[in-house]
This record gives C-alpha cells, structure tokens and sequence, in this order.
C-alpha cells in the first residue's frame, strides 16, 4: 500500500489581516506552517525590512551600514532603498526617540513618519522604544496624524495598551500586541484589546522574539503552542498573525561585530550575520511566524527565495545570492 | 508502540498470583503501562510474551550511534514532535562533504580546517562533528585521512560496495555510518555492515521505498538504520521529514521508525543558500545534514540554531557562579554583578564587551533564574549578593575600589547591599543591558 501521510484536523485558522492603503493579507494559515498537505496556507509569510528615524551611527552592525550606504539618517530615502531591495514593507522603528538615548518628541516621531509615506506605497510599521510612556506620546500623535492609512503600530503591551490601543482604534490602524514570551499573556493582552474594542483583525501578537543563540527557543515554542492553540483548539483570543522583530535581535549580537581577523573560525562578517539572520528567519518561519521584520537585504532575498521554493515546490537555482568566501584558519 | 494496561493484561498469565507484589495480574498490567513496574516482577510470564511486551516497549524511533569519541552522535530516539511537548534529545549532526577524488594533503588541510570550527557556549562545545566522505575507488584512503587528521566521525557514501567494505575495514573501531543501502545493493551492503559491526544509511526513491528497504535491511540482520527518503527540493526534503517523524510517532509505523540523514549540498550548490535548506531540517527533526564545505559563517548560525532547538524546555541553563573578566580589567575597573541565567550572562556580557570598558562581570548562582524572577523568588536578595561579592566571589582580592553595580532590576536590594558591604557604594545600573555602554562609559567607580 502506498504511503500516506498521518494528518492532522485543524477546527480553527489564522485571521486574515490586510495591512496598509494597499491592503497586504498577512495570515490566514488553516494548517501548520509549510504543511500544505492537511490545510490551506494561503499567505506566505511576509518579509519587511527595518529602518531608523536617525542615523545609527556606530552602533550599526558594519554589514549593514554597507548594505544602506548613503541612506542613513533620511528615513525617506532609507524606505526607498528599502523597497528597492524587495521589501514588502517598511518598518520604521523611533530609535531617536529613547529616553536613553536623544528623548526626540512626538512632533519629530511625526515628521520621520511622514517622510516613509512619502516616499514609499508599500504598508508601513511604525515601531515604538519599548517604553511604556514615550511609546504613548509618540504612537499616539502618529495614530491620529495619518487617520486611515491603516498603519502597523506597535508595541503595544499590558502598560500602554489603553491609551494606544484607544488611538489606533480612533483612526483605524492595526496594533502590534507585544508580551513577553508567554502563550497566556498573549491572549490576555489580545482580550484587553478586544474588549477595548479592536477587531480581532487588527491584531497582530509579537512574542517578543529572542535573538538566534539568545533565548530564540522561547518564542519558537511560544509560537508552536500558539499555533496549536489557534488551530486545534480554535481558540479565537489567540488567532492574530505573529509578527518577529529579528533583524535587529540578530545584529547587535556581539558575533554579528566581530571581524573576521578576530575571530576566523566565525568566518567573514557579512555572511554571518546575513545567514545568521536566514537561519533565525527559517526557524520562525517553521515556527508559524507570519511577518518578518529583517536588516540585511540580502538575508531578505534569501529568505523571500527559500520561503517560495520551499511553500510552492521546485528546485533551487539559486545564481546570484550571497558566495560565501571560506576562511583560512591558521 | 506503548500498549495499554488491558493489552498487557492479555498477555500476562492471568492467575493473579500476586507474585509480583501486586494484588491481580490487572492492576499489575496497570503498573507496567504506566512504568511504575518492571516486567521481571512477573515470573510466570511466557516467554512470548516477553518478547512482545519488549518489542512494544522499544522506542518508537531507534536510536542510533554513528562515529566514535569526541564527535559521536545519536541519530533517532525521539518521542516527540514539538518540543515544547518534552524535548528534543539527539542534535541534529552537522558534517561536510569530502570527496575521495582530493588528494590526501588536500583531505588533511580541510579537515584540519572543519575542526578548528568549535565555539565555547554556556558550559557546551559547539561544534560540526561530521565527515561525508564519497567517492569510489579511493574512499578508503580518502577516509582514513580524515579519521588520521582529525577526530570527526564518518559517514561513508559509494554505491560500490567492494569500496565500501575495505572503507569500513580501514576505519575499524570508529564506528562509521555506510551507504547508501538501495533497492540494488542493500542485502550487500547488510553483509559488510554486519561484518564490520556498523550502522547502515539508505537511500529510497520516496516514502513508499523506504519502508521496502527498512523491513530489508533488518530481514537482512541489521537494526542500526539511518533513513534518506531521496528527496532533492527543499518542499519535498521538509515535508518527508516531517511525514517520518509523523508516521513513526502518530502512525506508530516501524517501518519509519529511524532517524534521518538529508543532503542540503545536492539540493543546491550555492553553500548560504544550503543554510536555509539546513535550518528547516534541523527544526523539523533531521538526524543528519550534509553541507558541500563547512565555514564558520555557515556553521557557526546552524550551531545555534541547533543549541536553542534542542535545549531541554523545562531546564534554564546556566552559566558557572564566579568572576567574568571582560576587555582586559584591572584593579581600578567597574564591577557589574548579575545572575547566573545564561540568557542574562550572554546579553550583558556581550553589551559590556561591546561598550570596550574594561570590567568584572560577577556571576552569582540564582538558580538559573533572570534578575526580574530571581529577585522576586528571593534568589538575588541584598543579604546574599552582598555576601557573595564580598566572600564567596573573591572579587576584592582584584580590586582596590569599594564599588558595585546592580542590575536595574534588582534595584530595592541596593539597601540590604549596603549593609553587607560597609563603606561600599552599590549604583544601580540600567534595566536593559542595551543601555549598558553608555552607562559604563560614564561610570567612576569609588
Ligand atoms: S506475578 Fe504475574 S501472574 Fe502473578 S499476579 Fe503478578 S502478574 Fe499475575
């Protein structure tokens, strides 16, 4: 008899979440990711790239402040080259808005925001420092200034998640629900929003993604059990679309710094970095993650290259991506 | 497959005796299902249904061990498929490929290089331990030069048998995996294995295959399987991956029962985009993949991607209670203390490397916990920190200043701190260990 593969009955399936004026569909899986054999998959995950509100300086990973020459510091220009490399979309994080670092106002979160719209059509996230209160002024401004144009805002967490929630609801955006690597906390927070009265397709959950050797086991079980939560057992608190913020976990590790005639058994500094930001990317990906956000573009391409063959079938051709020099080891 | 408590009851005598210090031969079956029980407690039960209740108690997946010393692995032997569920226990090998066409010194340099490749990391050596040797004619040469150039272990690959066997032969005592076993070749291929006492790879055309040769091969006297389902893209190589762990576990089918073996390196011949191919085998439950060379800018990611997917779920790892120097310190640098949560030892040990101060970095045993958890589980209480880094740590032998800085976390014991450390100052540090570099720079210690 021939080999039949043992399936699994899925009861419930991902939200559907069109983001932006132009409506990208995030979500949607009714199976396990890639497993396209026992339920519908009908969106790949989407991959976005990250870019500042300022100039990184020199905290920038070297690959990357290569990889985005000549763009740094004008968040308008940066989107562009953004989605020159293929993004598909934008996500602005409000760096100089740290109360840490330069504590920039609402008024200038604004401008940085407009100037992405501007330049780009693609949808765009507008990404907040993780404090509770500065994330508050800014999300919020920015909540109201561009009304309708269905930004992605977050985070969003426990703390804050009235006042912005509250904002995002007003003017129609859809929220980034962050909590800290926790199924039970995931769906606290998406009730919190619901009962604030947010549809369940405006939500998207972000697990609070560790870095690949930095803690990436906790959110990839998280988001195994939350897939099995949503499709098993269908429950529809916990049925958003996750969203990684890894780009930027992968490249302030201290091994995606350090050169090559440092360490040489690290191997050359940009492949590293790039395939350790694919590999975290792929581990998500079979983890259930439906939106990305990377740094590299060339890690972009990768795994835009990889999540196609690997979801539509078909033999890698593979000319033109990364050539990967190997290191002498004295 | 586990049999319930009425299945082992069918196959127990049946006299309730009480022999076995149970009061019925049901109640007894009960312990046995639920592994509070040893069969051998029974002396009356037949010897065939030993045999049935040991076949029924093997694991669903065979464990196998291929190579020998430093770099042995297991292949199979798992029981679950989400770790969250237990764990994972075998990592996924990780090896390059070497082709017997290499000249010997060519063989030797390569080698040399692969295993220079080791990364020290919470208390682990992360390292590729593999070696694929394929060819013909001169895979014995070719793997003997890599078992006498370095310690990795091998995998042969011929599909010439003869090659095979005098490879086998020439690495006696390091316990290489051979293959591949095909449709053609594999009760040969059995007689050289069984000869040299090592396990056997196979290669199937697809899935339906591989339960012809599995059921072959241990017809043929062999037990120690590792499986390639053929598969050459990256949907199809995924999605066999996952139907073998499926159908040995759910479909509780023997015939699958075996871990893995999988060729990234003739999926492509681009090796960063062998890196992703790689990356979904080693999340979805590979026992083995080959790249076509191994470098730390491609090893060194699926090292961990490997060391997060196979960590125990259950148990925090730690990093070892004692002093960190970081960026060359001496008597006058600050003095940072933390918990021992690996988690919490990589990230501000990395942000205090990065900020280029040099420093101590003090480790103290909270039990694996984070500065947050630890502190309020009263595993990082003022008392004990105070105690540790005046004592236990022996940090003021390397010192000369009075100063210490808390994480911002734990900021409410800095009170408890002071009184066990008279005539200190204890600062309080950042909350993230992102803001640790500017921190630092501006510090003076007392
Ligand atoms: S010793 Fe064996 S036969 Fe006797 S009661 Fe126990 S299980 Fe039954």
């Amino acid at each position: 008899m021939a080999f039949q593969v043992n399936t699994v009955k899925y009861s419930g399936k991902i939200n559907v979440i069109p983001v932006g004026a132009q409506k990208i569909n995030l979500g949607g899986q009714a199976a396990f990711p890639f497993y396209d054999f026992e339920g519908a998959l009908p969106n790949k995950p989407k991959l976005a790239l990250q870019i500042w509100d300022m100039d990184p300086g020199e905290s920038y990973a070297a690959p990357l402040a290569a990889a985005y020459e000549g763009v740094l510091g004008d968040p308008g220009t940066w989107a562009k080259k953004a989605v020159e490399y293929g993004a598909d979309m934008v996500c602005l994080t409000l760096k100089s808005t740290d109360p840490n670092d330069k504590n920039a106002g609402a008024a200038e979160a604004v401008a940085a925001t407009q100037k992405v719209l501007d330049a780009v059509d693609v949808p765009v996230i507008v990404f907040g420092v993780d404090n509770k209160d500065k994330d508050v002024e800014t999300l919020s401004a920015i909540c109201e200034k561009f009304a309708g144009k269905n930004l992605v805002i977050g985070p969003i967490t426990d703390k804050n998640y009235k006042q912005i929630g509250a904002q995002a609801l007003a003017y129609g955006h859809t929220v980034i629900a962050r909590s800290p690597i926790d199924v039970n906390l995931a769906k606290q927070l998406n009730i919190l929003l619901m009962d604030l009265g947010i549809k369940p397709d405006k939500i998207l959950i972000d697990p609070n993604t560790g870095g690949l050797g930095y803690g990436m086991e906790y959110c990839y079980s998280v988001m195994e059990r939350l897939q099995a939560a949503a499709l098993l057992q269908a429950d529809d608190k916990l049925q958003q679309p996750i969203i990684n913020m890894l780009g930027e976990e992968i490249w302030k590790t201290k091994e995606a710094n350090q050169k090559v005639e440092d360490v040489p058994t690290l191997g050359d500094q940009n492949s590293r970095g790039v395939l350790m930001e694919v590999t975290e990317a792929v581990s998500l990906c079979a983890a259930g993650t439906s939106l990305l956000v990377l740094s590299h573009p060339e890690s972009l391409k990768i795994v835009r290259y990889y999540i196609d063959l690997w979801a539509d079938g078909g033999e890698i051709k593979g000319d033109g991506y990364l050539n990967v020099p190997i290191t002498p080891i004295a | 497959m586990a049999l319930t408590g009425i299945q082992i009851f069918k196959l127990l005598p049946g006299t309730n005796c009480k022999k076995c210090g149970s009061p019925t031969c049901l109640a007894f079956a009960m312990n046995l299902a639920s592994g509070k029980a040893e069969l051998d407690a029974c002396p009356d039960v037949s010897e065939a249904s030993r045999e049935k209740l040991s076949a029924a108690s093997a694991p669903p997946i065979r464990p196998v061990t291929i190579g020998s010393g430093a770099t042995a692995i297991k292949v199979g032997g798992e029981t679950v498929q989400y770790r969250h569920e237990k764990t994972f226990f075998n990592p996924t090998g990780i090896g390059g490929l070497i082709e017997d066409s290499k000249s010997a010194a060519d063989i030797a340099a390569t080698v040399k290089r692969w295993q220079a490749l080791q990364y020290l990391r919470v208390g682990l050596n992360l390292r590729p331990e593999l070696a694929i040797v394929k060819g013909g004619p001169n895979l014995a040469a070719a793997a003997k030069a890599v078992v006498d150039n370095s310690d990795l272990s091998v995998v042969l690959y011929s599909e010439d048998v003869a090659a095979l066997k005098s490879a086998a032969e020439a690495l006696a005592g390091k316990n290489p995996l051979i293959g591949p076993a095909t449709a053609a070749n594999y009760k040969e291929v059995a007689e050289v294995a069984k000869a040299a006492k090592v396990p056997v790879w196979l290669k199937a055309k697809d899935l339906d295959e591989v339960a012809v040769l599995t059921k072959g091969l241990k017809e043929a006297g062999i037990n120690d399987i590792v499986v390639d389902t053929g598969a050459r893209t990256p949907k199809k190589v995924f999605q066999d991956s996952v139907a073998m762990r499926r159908a040995a576990l759910v479909g509780q089918n023997r015939d699958y029962g075996y871990g893995t073996i999988t060729f990234p390196n003739e999926i492509t011949d681009n090796l960063a985009l062998q890196v992703p191919v790689a990356a979904s085998l080693i999340a979805k439950y590979a026992g083995i993949v080959v790249l076509s060379d191994l470098d730390g800018a491609v090893v060194f990611p699926l090292l961990l991607q490997r060391l997060n997917i196979f960590t125990d779920p259950q148990r925090p790892m730690t990093q070892t209670e004692g002093i960190y120097p970081i960026n060359d310190p001496d008597e006058n640098s600050p003095v940072l203390v933390t918990t021992n949560f690996s988690l919490t030892y990589f990230i501000v040990s990395g942000e205090v490397e990065a900020s280029r101060v040099p420093s101590w970095l003090l480790i103290k045993d909270s039990e694996g916990l984070s500065v947050l958890t630890a502190w309020a589980a009263g595993k990082f209480s003022g008392d004990d920190v105070g105690q540790f880094v005046l004592k236990r740590s022996g940090i003021v032998d390397k010192i000369k200043h009075k100063s210490v800085i808390i994480p911002g976390y734990a900021a409410a014991i800095s009170g408890d701190m002071e009184e066990e450390l008279p005539g200190w100052k204890v600062a309080i540090g950042p909350r993230e260990a992102a803001h640790l570099t500017k921190f630092l720079k501006e510090f003076s210690v007392a």
